[in-house]
């Protein structure tokens, strides 16, 4: 850890230094054309390029994984009906290996090197913490299709002029779980597991805390793990002895897993409860039925059977051969938002981009209906999903007040 | 049982199980610190080195990654074979690194070879987030995603009244004092250990006398890093969660452990192990849990104000 933290400016400089290297035979010609046009389009037929940041290795996998392929999804489908003003639209995808400098790092590269429109990404908040100061300093518009932690669109009490998400917030996703324990399952005594350094973890599980006791409920333990802990028995003998009649766990699907074997190792028999950060096929793979009858919060379910949900899991099924998990349609959303805007914007500079995806209102996104707020937040309901097999079975949809 | 003893000795069962990893890490280092005054940090990551060797030899024994119903003789031999294996190749590794990184800069200052071991260490952990490369047979290098252990063995709940126990615990702990009775045995019975000893003592009186330092010194390096090996799939087991980072955390509090027992003790860096181990989950279970990491580093300054020899270790003086 030590050794880590020391080395790590170094190994950064490194990383910096055999970018430059590379950077001038990938990006002369663009460049030379940037020069000569600054502003102009540079070829008028030349793509439009959507940057995505995403996870597609790490322990996040399955989150940048879905999200690009929701995404890439969408611009096809737009690319079919002819693109944007004309013209057709490329993703670019860069893997950060789920880590919060290797965001940054591709993040500055997509937009100052490939000049991309809009930048999508990241599923986990607090890499998209990492991306939002270089988003507004570019002035490139970015939109978040699952971090839900509020930090990522609002410092302190400014909003972050460049940066949009299309899901809802952890208040709202805490609350939803806190209320549907509290009311639906009637639980009483519940503890909270969290991941203390996941921004997400941490809002998700402060937020259900307080309305859960506003609700008359008891928290009886809150203890805490890091990602990448192999053990965490020692957190959950201590739960254990305070006798919980449920254990909220609002981490990602690898340690959730993890925990939920541990617990039943334990003899612990209790349902956990959780955010969506679950949503991955790998939980149900890792946890090996120790998830059987838990619970999580979720921005859509695929056995909904509103038409444009039908019709989305239909294709992205056809077309990736597995069923589309939130994280896939939320990545859709993203990216639709994004080229809608760009359709409405009256030129492709970031500043008019930006304007046109803050004035999104009752956009029909496959994960319900789109309306961006002044705090660049979607207002949308949640739902509620209970684990039986390998699969989340839908149990409740929660509207926003 | 009352409801706090309980607890108690659950904590106790699983802080035993924790430790069990620590100690056997903390033996490798213990040895190569006793004969080359080296504090080896690619220990760790030769730890996770030794995790990947089972996982991949695991899935070319038991494609599936369950045990498929050939009894308990089966999967014992089975989990016998992996772990063996993972040894042998964890030994050849310590072998090359001893060979390439740290015999050539021998007779340099103590200081090179501490910056080389930690460049092992990170060519060891950032070499095996690559990609995996096309011509490999086996998805290798694994990538940074994590992989998960398949079940060796059926895991079996030995409940001793409320306090869970299972065989994971039995097997880890059995095997952490057989090996630690067997490294005492070869130090301190046997003709290799004597002359590690005399390479310890001094290395150049001990070549003057006929002892081939340098075949002792990888030898000692091959027990070390097959010791990581066995404790890799001790761990891996249970927790199955692997990737190449996580030699990096085990690595560190297995050097406390081996500095608490006193560096270059083998019985030292057994007890170092469970009773840092143990501190961690009392202090996880019975305070706040984020404290847990930092117990090991606290122990370190502690044991190096007050007891800077270790709890087994000698008092030397340094001559000026």
């Amino acid at each position: 850890m030590l050794r880590a933290r020391v080395l790590a400016p170094f190994a950064l400089l490194l990383a910096l230094a055999a970018c430059e290297k590379k950077k001038p035979s990938e990006a002369t010609p663009s460049g030379a054309a940037a020069a000569t046009g600054a502003g102009a389009a540079p070829a008028a037929n030349a793509p439009l390029v959507l940057g995505h940041v995403g996870s597609l290795t790490g322990n996040e996998a399955t989150f940048g994984d879905s999200t690009d392929k929701g995404i890439r999804l969408a611009v096809e489908e737009r690319n079919a009906r002819g693109g944007v003003k004309g013209r057709q639209v490329s993703v670019k995808t860069y893997d950060n290996q789920g880590k919060q400098e290797e965001a940054a790092l591709v993040t500055t590269r997509l937009v100052v090197d490939d000049k991309v429109q809009v930048l999508l990404g990241e599923v986990a908040s607090k890499r998209s913490l990492a991306m939002a100061p270089i988003a507004d300093k570019h002035k490139t518009p970015m939109i978040t299709p699952s971090s839900t932690n509020p930090k990522v669109t609002k410092e302190g009490d400014t909003v972050r002029p460049y940066v949009f998400r299309v899901c809802f917030i952890d208040p709202f996703q805490g609350t939803v779980m806190a209320k549907f324990a509290r009311e639906t399952l009637k639980l009483q005594r519940v503890a909270v597991l969290r991941d203390v350094g996941n921004d997400y973890s941490v809002g998700l599980a402060d937020y259900f805390l307080s309305k859960f006791k506003d609700l008359g409920g008891e928290i009886v333990d809150d203890q805490s793990y890091k990602a990448g802990d192999q053990d965490f028995k020692a957190q959950l003998t201590a739960i254990k002895r305070k006798k919980p009649e449920a254990i909220y766990v609002p981490g990602y699907y690898t340690e959730v897993a993890l925990i939920a074997r541990q617990t039943r190792e334990l003899g612990l028999a209790v349902p956990l409860m959780g955010g969506d950060g679950w949503d991955s096929a790998k939980l149900y793979e890792i946890a090996r039925g120790a998830l059987e009858g838990s619970y999580f919060s979720n921005h859509y379910s695929p056995d909904d059977p509103s038409p444009r949900i039908v019709e989305f899991v239909k294709t992205y099924r056809a077309r990736h051969g597995v069923v589309p998990d939130s994280l896939a349609a939320q990545g859709y959303d993203a990216a639709r938002v994004a080229m809608e805007a760009m359709e409405r914007a009256p030129d492709l500079s970031g500043p008019a981009i930006r304007d046109a995806i803050a004035a999104t209102r009752e956009f029909p996104g496959v994960t319900g209906v789109i309306t961006l707020d002044a705090d660049h937040n979607a207002v949308k309901p949640a739902v509620v999903l209970k684990v039986e097999g390998d699969t989340g079975k839908f149990v409740a949809t929660v509207q926003p007040n | 049982m009352s409801e706090a003893l309980v607890e108690f000795l659950q904590h106790l069962v699983n802080g035993l199980s924790v430790g069990t990893i620590y100690a056997l890490i903390a033996l490798g280092y213990t040895m190569v610190y006793g004969v080359l005054k080296l504090i080896n940090f690619a220990h760790g990551d030769v730890y996770m080195v030794g995790a990947y060797a089972g996982f991949y030899l695991a899935d070319l024994l038991l494609p599936g990654g369950t045990v498929q119903g050939d009894g308990v003789a089966g999967a014992m031999v089975r989990a016998l074979l992996v772990t063996m294996g993972a040894m042998v190749l964890c030994g050849l590794l310590g072998y090359l690194i001893e060979r390439l990184a740290y015999r050539p800069l021998r007779s340099q200052a103590r200081l090179t070879s501490l910056i080389t071991a930690i460049g092992v260490s990170f060519l060891l952990e950032y070499g095996f987030q690559l990609q995996p490369w096309g011509f490999m047979p086996i998805e290798f290098p694994p990538g940074p995603t994590p992989r998960f252990f398949p079940e060796l063995l059926p895991r079996v709940a030995l409940p001793l009244g409320d306090v869970n126990v299972s065989n994971y615990d039995v097997i880890g702990l059995g095997v952490a004092v057989a090996l630690m009775l067997g490294l005492q045995w070869i130090v301190y019975r046997t003709r290799f250990g004597t002359a590690m000893r005399a390479v310890s003592f001094d290395p150049q009186v001990a070549g003057l006398m006929g002892i081939p330092v340098n075949r002792i010194i990888s030898w000692t390096f091959v027990l070390g890093s097959a010791l990581a090996a066995a404790a890799a799939i001790l761990n891996a087991v249970p927790r199955p969660q692997i990737n190449p980072l996580f030699g990096l955390m085990p690595g560190l509090k297995a050097f406390v452990a081996a500095v608490l027992g006193g560096i270059g003790s083998v019985p030292g860096a057994m007890v170092g192990g469970l009773v840092l181990g143990l501190a961690e989950e009392f202090v996880a279970g019975y305070t706040a849990s984020s404290f847990k990491d930092a117990i090991a580093f606290t122990i370190l300054i502690l044991v190096l104000l007050f007891k800077p020899e270790g709890l087994f270790g000698r008092v030397t003086v340094e001559k000026v």
